[in-house]
């Protein structure tokens, strides 16, 4: 059994002694008897560290794990440089608290000093925080720092991916705020309607929109955040990082606030955790940023150092008064992005961002050679929907037996595709001939 | 020390790609980006060099003692990183179908299953990601049960103003307002002082038992049935869990809905802020408004996703810190049911070792026995001295160990709160407790060289206000 206590029996019998106290009984009379459980806990007994390694292994054999996935939606295969790994293996990094001693907790702090200046970068923003814990509660936090008494609803693409969305409608749900879907246009937010839903309600503090959304199209940012802007409202993109390779900036198209997921940046898929979110926004809106933000500064002797700075926003200072309750964030995340970024430098990450969406367009022509239809004639990034010839469900089914996970079903006929660099035009050669030969029902 | 972004040189990099082989499909000139991200351009080997220098100065589990209280800092088994890196769990796409995802599945009934019997509650939900978001997601399924029921007029959530800080925040972003209540002079739930906040309009109570000062409320049960008297429901933090596992439930002192932090009571580690994750448990009444999708089993055996029917929706994108959860459930298939008793025995067992070895030297804010930590207040030795909270925890930073938690609870002035955990041997317990007393030993000596502490770390005191005053919060490069 591995309790992990150092301590023997022996040893914890002389310090109950040393301490006053008779036995384990006599220390926790302080808890009433009517409360304490009269019997074991229904849990099986203690296993010896072989024998745990072998449950959860057998337990990680009932996955299926996929050599060829064609699946995003949020959750993105890319490759991982072994460096990443190794880096972030480090037990000074896994194994420290949040960095509340700054004088022991410099290399944390550097490298989410580190980390934030990335994040500015990419997103052209002026600022980022520490990491919140994905996409969604990035996009939901987003909301909860545009609204004040005036302006307290929100509008959302419906083109926002569904794990995003429905994490800010719970947010919301909690803090009683109104908000309005803007319809779809041929596979891009109808930006009339948009106009439209802003002119007919003052209480708007702003505009949710994914660039590129969740069928992978190229939004015109630069157009919504001028009708956004012009309705006294704050424009909230949710963008892909990976494209931020090769896109236009938020900031330089005009948001105010830039969130998304920067799994892509060397997190593994994971069946979905942990990732990590990511808030970069104006100078003018930094006081609303929530979370942990690290700043420069200069020790007693001059020497640069760094500190968990603007903490008159946060919880443990504001209590009631703050504008969010997050404490932990997603730092170990951070670092990972960090060290991915690195290794890839501004012109990997072009290359990595220009593979993907090369490749996603080869797999489209490819498809529609076949019978598949590409569903909207709009720029993509590195996903894209298609009507298929058969039932979508029976046709990754079918991808499934062939140890291809394929694009992700969202209708009857409809698929979700996704390509990353991952991706080698023989495995997309090889998918469209297993579809090709294959005759739907 | 340099900044990633102020070594290596242009053009430097890694070769981690193939060419592209496939026709290039170049970004339409009206979205394609007007500058380069000023990333940072170096090769591997400084990198790698870079990265471990950070390593070198930070400090971890694995570098000594890390008593903050509060958080739980025990050390994070290997076995739990060996499990949770099986590509088996790691490259495992979260949208994939039920019958390529058991072991996930499984992996989450088990752990949900176990955590209801450790906390006396009948479902879990592993969606929250940290503790505060574990604390929004119960105050949402309070606030959706009370909807239900058309009891809107219930818009209070009585907190302690012994509490953490995250407590009083989640309620508001749950849209609540919070009622604070004192605590007694023994630190514990003033009865008197609840029986007057409760009413009509109390939706709910937040309490931590042991509670921050870590002490156990023996009143508890008292507390619960007043809050559920007039109507309310109760809220566990589970922030100390670790002190009480296998020998009291939350659930059987009268609360209705919990919080367990994984990265404290269950081993996995922190990250250095996180991930963490925040599972939330609730009894029966409340299940139906659980969040996101937990994991069942068919007639057939076969593990199946199930929905709650009212659902709050989802807290968190897919199905939470998945990792985490594995690292958690190799942690408690270790312990088993003895193992996780144990471990709450020798929690505070090491926490009353200290608290007795340092009565004498400092004033304990409660001079009684504790549970898993204890709150010492310095306030006398300020008035002395000179050297507050904050003075004798940068004095240990130059022993080589993590202070303890300061000027927490805000409720004792000059607190500094230990919980050094069961993972610890007993010569380390001893070697902390004589590190303390030497350090006021200097304060009555030479309180100066502990105001100026530390003096042997890789910078000093950081000037803080400085840093707010004029906020710098990425490198910008300078032009050349």
């Amino acid at each position: 059994m591995g309790s992990y206590i150092p301590n023997t029996d022996n040893e914890q019998q002389q310090m109950l002694k040393a301490s006053g106290y008779k036995d384990f009984d006599d220390l926790f009379k302080t808890i009433p008897s009517d409360l304490k459980l009269d019997r074991e806990l229904e849990l099986p007994e203690g296993r010896s560290e072989l024998e745990v390694l072998s449950i959860m292994e057998r337990t990680a054999d009932k996955n299926k794990v996929f050599r060829h996935i064609f699946r995003g939606a949020g959750a993105y295969d890319h490759f991982i440089p072994s460096i990443v790994k190794s880096v972030v293996g480090k037990e000074e990094f896994i194994t420290a608290y949040t960095p509340y001693q700054a004088e022991i907790s410099q290399g944390i702090l550097q490298s989410i000093f580190e980390y934030q200046t990335a994040i500015c970068e990419l997103t052209g923003m002026a600022v980022s925080n520490a990491s919140v814990y994905d996409a969604g509660t990035a996009a939901a936090e987003a909301v909860n720092m545009c609204r004040d008494r005036k302006r307290s609803s929100a509008l959302i693409s419906s083109l926002t991916p569904p794990h995003i969305r429905s994490v800010m409608e719970t947010y919301c749900f909690g803090t009683d705020t109104k908000h309005l879907e803007i319809p779809q246009k041929d596979g891009q937010t109808d930006t009339d309607e948009l106009k439209k839903l802003l002119a007919s309600d003052d209480s708007i503090a702003c505009v949710y929109i994914q660039q590129p959304n969740f069928y992978g199209i190229f939004e015109d940012i630069d157009k919504i955040a001028e009708i956004t802007h012009e309705a006294g409202a704050r424009l909230i993109t949710g963008v892909n990082p990976t494209a931020l390779g090769i896109m236009k900036s938020p900031a330089d198209s005009g948001a105010d606030i830039a969130v998304g997921d920067a799994q892509p940046f060397g997190l593994p898929l994971s069946f979905g955790g942990p990732y990590i979110g990511f808030m970069a926004c104006t100078e003018k809106l930094m006081r609303n940023l929530p979370g942990r933000i690290v700043g420069e500064t200069t020790d007693n002797d001059g020497n640069r150092a760094f500190v968990l700075t603007l903490q008159a926003r946060e919880q443990h200072i504001r209590r009631e008064k703050a504008g969010s309750n997050i404490c932990s964030n997603e730092a170990l995340c951070a670092l990972t992005a960090g060290v991915y970024l690195a290794a890839f430098g501004a012109k990997g990450l072009a290359e990595v961002a220009l593979q993907c969406m090369s490749k996603a367009h080869y797999l489209k022509k490819g498809l529609e050679k076949i019978g598949f239809t590409g569903l909207y004639d709009k720029e993509f990034f590195h996903e894209f929907v298609t009507d298929c010839p058969g039932d979508a469900l029976e046709i990754t089914e079918y991808l499934e037996t062939q140890g291809i996970l394929g694009g992700l079903p969202i209708g009857e006929n409809r698929i979700l595709w996704c390509v990353t660099e991952k991706n080698t035009k023989a495995d997309m050669d090889s998918l469209i001939k297993i579809l090709e030969n294959k005759k739907w029902n | 020390m340099e900044l990633i972004y102020e070594i290596g040189g242009t053009g430097r990099g890694l070769d981690l790609l193939p060419e592209c082989d496939v026709e290039v499909t170049e970004m339409p000139e009206s979205l394609k980006r007007n500058t380069m991200p000023g990333l940072a351009e170096v090769s591997e080997t400084e990198i790698s060099r870079h990265y471990t220098r950070l390593a070198g100065r930070s400090y971890g589990i694995n570098n000594g003692f890390y008593p903050l209280g509060s958080c739980t800092m025990k050390y994070n088994p290997k076995v739990n990183e060996a499990a949770s890196a099986l590509p088996g769990f790691t490259m495992i796409h979260p949208l994939q179908s039920e019958k390529s995802i058991q072991g996930c599945l499984k992996v989450i009934k088990d752990l949900s299953d176990d955590l209801c019997e450790i906390c006396g509650m009948d479902s879990f939900s592993l969606q929250p990601a940290a503790g505060a978001h574990g604390e929004l997601t119960g105050l949402l399924l309070i606030k959706a049960y009370l909807r239900e029921k058309g009891e809107t007029n219930r818009t209070k959530i009585i907190v302690p103003d012994s509490a953490h800080g995250t407590n009083p925040a989640s309620a508001v972003m749950s849209g609540f307002t919070v009622v604070n209540v004192p605590s007694g002079s023994d630190g514990c739930v003033d009865l008197e002082a609840l029986k007057a906040a409760v009413g009509d309009d109390t939706a709910g109570l937040m309490l931590t038992n042991p509670n921050t000062v870590g002490l156990f409320d023996k009143n508890i049960k008292a507390v619960t049935d007043i809050v559920h008297d007039a109507g309310g429901l109760c809220y566990y933090d589970g922030a100390n869990l670790n002190a009480i596992m296998g020998i009291c439930r939350p659930g059987d002192m009268g609360f209705d809905v919990v919080h367990v932090n994984l990265h404290k009571t269950f081993s996995t580690p922190h990250g250095g802020g996180g991930p963490g994750s925040g599972p939330v448990g609730c009894k029966a009444f409340l299940s139906d408004h659980m969040p996101g999708g937990s994991a069942d089993i068919d007639k057939d055996g076969n593990y199946i996703w199930k929905k709650a029917s009212k659902s709050i929706g989802d807290m968190k994108g897919f199905h939470g810190n998945f990792l985490v959860a594995v690292k958690a459930l190799s942690y408690i298939l270790s312990l088993g049911r003895d193992g996780i008793v144990k471990t709450a025995q020798n929690a505070v067992l090491n926490a009353n070792y200290m608290r007795v070895a340092l009565k004498d030297t400092f004033d304990m804010a409660y001079d009684e026995t504790c549970m898993h930590e204890f709150v010492m207040d310095l306030g006398s030795l300020k008035e002395e001295t000179g050297c507050a909270a904050i003075d004798v925890a940068k004095g240990l930073l130059d022993m080589k160990m993590h202070p303890p938690t300061m000027y927490f609870p805000l409720i004792v002035h000059e607190a500094l709160m230990a919980e050094p955990t069961e993972t610890e041997p007993r010569e380390m317990l001893d070697l902390a407790v004589e590190n303390l007393k030497k350090l006021k030993e200097m304060a009555q000596k030479e309180p100066e060289s502990l105001h100026s502490a530390p003096h042997d770390t890789c910078v000093g005191r950081p000037d803080e206000v400085k840093a707010a005053r004029n906020p710098v919060v990425r490198f910008v490069r300078k032009e050349d």
